[in-house]
């Protein structure tokens, strides 16, 4: 019931959603917040397209942070080396994005299991060593310095409060699309293939073409996410990008909730903050970190979306006796 | 309306069928009987596009369906209840059976798809009942009716079954062998798989014995439940009061 309660297309939850990133954008002012806060929204990006791959149709990607700095890559490389109009090199690093994915997928999500995790890490990992090593036009390991901003016409997006809002009003829409796509006839033939996609063929599914379209189109939303980052940090190296990276948006789905939007908001929300809170154990900080996942696990193993709801559930029922 | 021709198909290098030929006509009803691992869910599978590197020749209306994928094949009109059903556990049974029209869908006919959910829902009333819970959660005899109604949704023109007795009471195979005998009263075309040889023949028009890969006997039902080797085989007759009772 629960599922169906966190998947069914609710207006009031979207206008509510909404309100709450207007209002918070409105009585946050202090600068690291709007930071953490953009920061978190990047992140829900990610998350939110790997967890329609993973959550509903059931493919993993050990490879995506490859997606997401490719859509920094490209902005970056087409705003400052030639000038070109930064909402001109959102659309191509998508569409770049977009084509790579094609020619991954293809034959990468022919596998399954822990092939496909073999094949997407090793897709991930030559275009961390591509961003590494041609240095001619990424900058190399050094990094690449001096994205300019963004603007509309007059409107600029150098503050942290108009970052803040088109962040969030991007999630804001990707949430919305993937939860059209989820209540689609689409989402269900995706819930499908992630039970059995044998059966999802017998009755009639095209599962290669269902699972290509998801796979790019997370890979898309990461390249979003990866150009968000790039004209906000206005700086970005390798290391952003990496095989770490990549496991960190995996964790994300995984923490969060599998097959709930709302679960990658939860997850990417943890993921980001935790290290912001952690600076005080300073070098035991990875150790505390990994022991606040694992914990997170054991003690709710379907991420916190279901542990958070199983909570309330329960309290509701003791409450009642 | 289906002509297999010499159909082999392989494991590797082992060849589960090895030369199988068969023709269903419109609005008949075929069953298929043989032992465990005789290769019947081979053929089936093979003839709904799930299984590929096969050879000889697949007709379905006179037109080839080699090299085509399983929902290009389910497009033509054939449908598969698969063996063990596969029903899919988590989702609802609505939403099982919205999947069964999945081609429909496509094909923008959500008026038809409507009718047909009310038609499945008529022919297997605990269906309605159940159509919120998880498909998972049905008792196995539900979840064949399920299947079937899954199946249907497709609006097929040819029905194929996979022993869609497997496991049941003998009272709900009677049903659901009583379904079937009344989809084929409107007019469907169905080809059953079934270990319940004596049952299947009975309801059956014509009958097909496979044996380790090889059609080993063909005929009219009635000759096939008359016949003394299959007797012997498939029908248990010599311990007939031990299982039919009667
Ligand atoms: N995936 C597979 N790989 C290798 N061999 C297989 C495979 N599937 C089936 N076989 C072999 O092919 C032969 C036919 O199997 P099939 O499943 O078609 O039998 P069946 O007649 O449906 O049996 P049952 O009545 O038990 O369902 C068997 O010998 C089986 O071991
Ligand atoms: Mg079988």
């Amino acid at each position: 019931m629960c599922d169906m309660l966190l998947s069914r297309i609710n207006p009031i939850r979207f206008a509510f959603f909404f309100l709450v990133i207007a209002l918070v954008g409105l009585l946050v002012d202090n600068a690291y917040y709007q930071q953490v806060l953009i920061l978190i929204g990047i992140n829900t990006l990610l998350a939110v397209g790997l967890n329609m791959l993973m959550g509903y149709a059931g493919q993993i990607s050990l490879g995506h942070a490859a997606f997401y700095g490719i859509g920094a890559y490209t902005t970056a490389i087409l705003t400052a080396k030639y000038q070109i109009y930064p909402w001109i090199a959102l659309v191509i690093a998508i569409l770049l994005a977009v084509a790579i994915a094609v020619v991954v997928g293809l034959p990468t999500l022919k596998l399954s299991g822990y092939y496909l995790g073999m094949g997407t890490l090793g897709f991930g990992m030559i275009f961390n060593i591509i961003f590494r090593e041609w240095s001619s036009l990424t900058g190399g390991a050094s990094g690449f310095v001096g994205i300019p901003s963004l603007s509309i016409g007059s409107l600029s997006f150098e503050s942290g409060r108009n970052y803040f809002y088109l962040v969030w009003f991007s999630v804001w829409s990707v949430f919305l699309i993937c939860s059209r796509i989820i209540n689609s006839r689409a989402g269900r033939a995706l819930r499908s293939i992630h039970d059995s996609e044998n059966a999802s063929m017998a009755v009639g599914v095209d599962t290669m073409t269902l699972k290509l379209q998801v796979f790019v189109l997370s890979a898309a939303f990461s390249a979003l996410a990866g150009f968000l980052y790039a004209h906000y940090i206005s700086f970005i190296s390798p290391g952003s990008f990496d095989f770490l990276m990549s496991v960190r948006m995996v964790t994300m789905v995984v923490i969060g909730g599998m097959a709930s939007i709302w679960g990658a908001l939860l997850g990417a929300s943890l993921l980001t903050l935790l290290p912001e809170w952690l600076h005080a154990f300073s070098e035991f900080e990875m150790v505390v970190y990994g022991l606040v996942l694992m914990l997170v696990m054991i003690l709710m193993p379907q991420g916190l979306t279901r542990g958070i709801l199983d909570i309330y559930e329960r309290s509701r029922e003791k409450y009642r006796k | 309306m289906l002509k297999v021709r010499n159909l082999k198909c392989y494991y590797g290098r082992i060849m589960a069928i090895k030369g199988v030929s068969l023709s269903v006509r419109q609005g008949e009803l075929i069953t298929i009987i043989g032992a465990n691992g005789s290769g019947k869910s081979t053929l089936l599978q093979a003839i709904c596009g799930l299984l590929p590197g096969w050879e000889g020749e697949i007709l379905f209306e006179e037109e080839q369906i080699k090299g085509l994928d399983p929902p290009a094949i389910v497009n033509r009109g054939i449908c598969l209840v698969p063996e063990g059903r596969l029903i899919f556990g988590p989702l609802s049974v609505m939403d099982n059976l919205k999947l069964g029209a999945y081609t429909m869908y496509r094909k923008k006919r959500h008026d038809r798809i409507e009718q047909d959910l009310s038609m499945i829902m008529e022919l297997f009333p605990i269906l309605k009942e159940r159509s919120r819970q998880a498909a998972g959660t049905l008792s196995g005899g539900e979840q064949q009716m399920l299947a079937i109604g899954r199946a249907l949704m497709a609006r097929p023109r040819l029905l194929v079954l996979d022993e869609p007795s497997m496991g049941l009471a003998p009272l709900l195979v009677e049903k659901i062998l009583e379904t079937l005998v009344n989809l084929k009263e409107q007019g469907l075309t169905i080809l059953l798989v079934e270990q319940n040889a004596q049952a299947a023949l009975k309801i059956s028009d014509r009958g097909y014995v496979l044996e380790t890969g090889k059609m080993v006997l063909q005929g009219r039902s009635s000759d096939l439940l008359a016949d003394v080797e299959v007797k012997r085989a498939y029908l248990g007759k010599d311990y007939d009061e031990f299982y039919e009772g009667e």
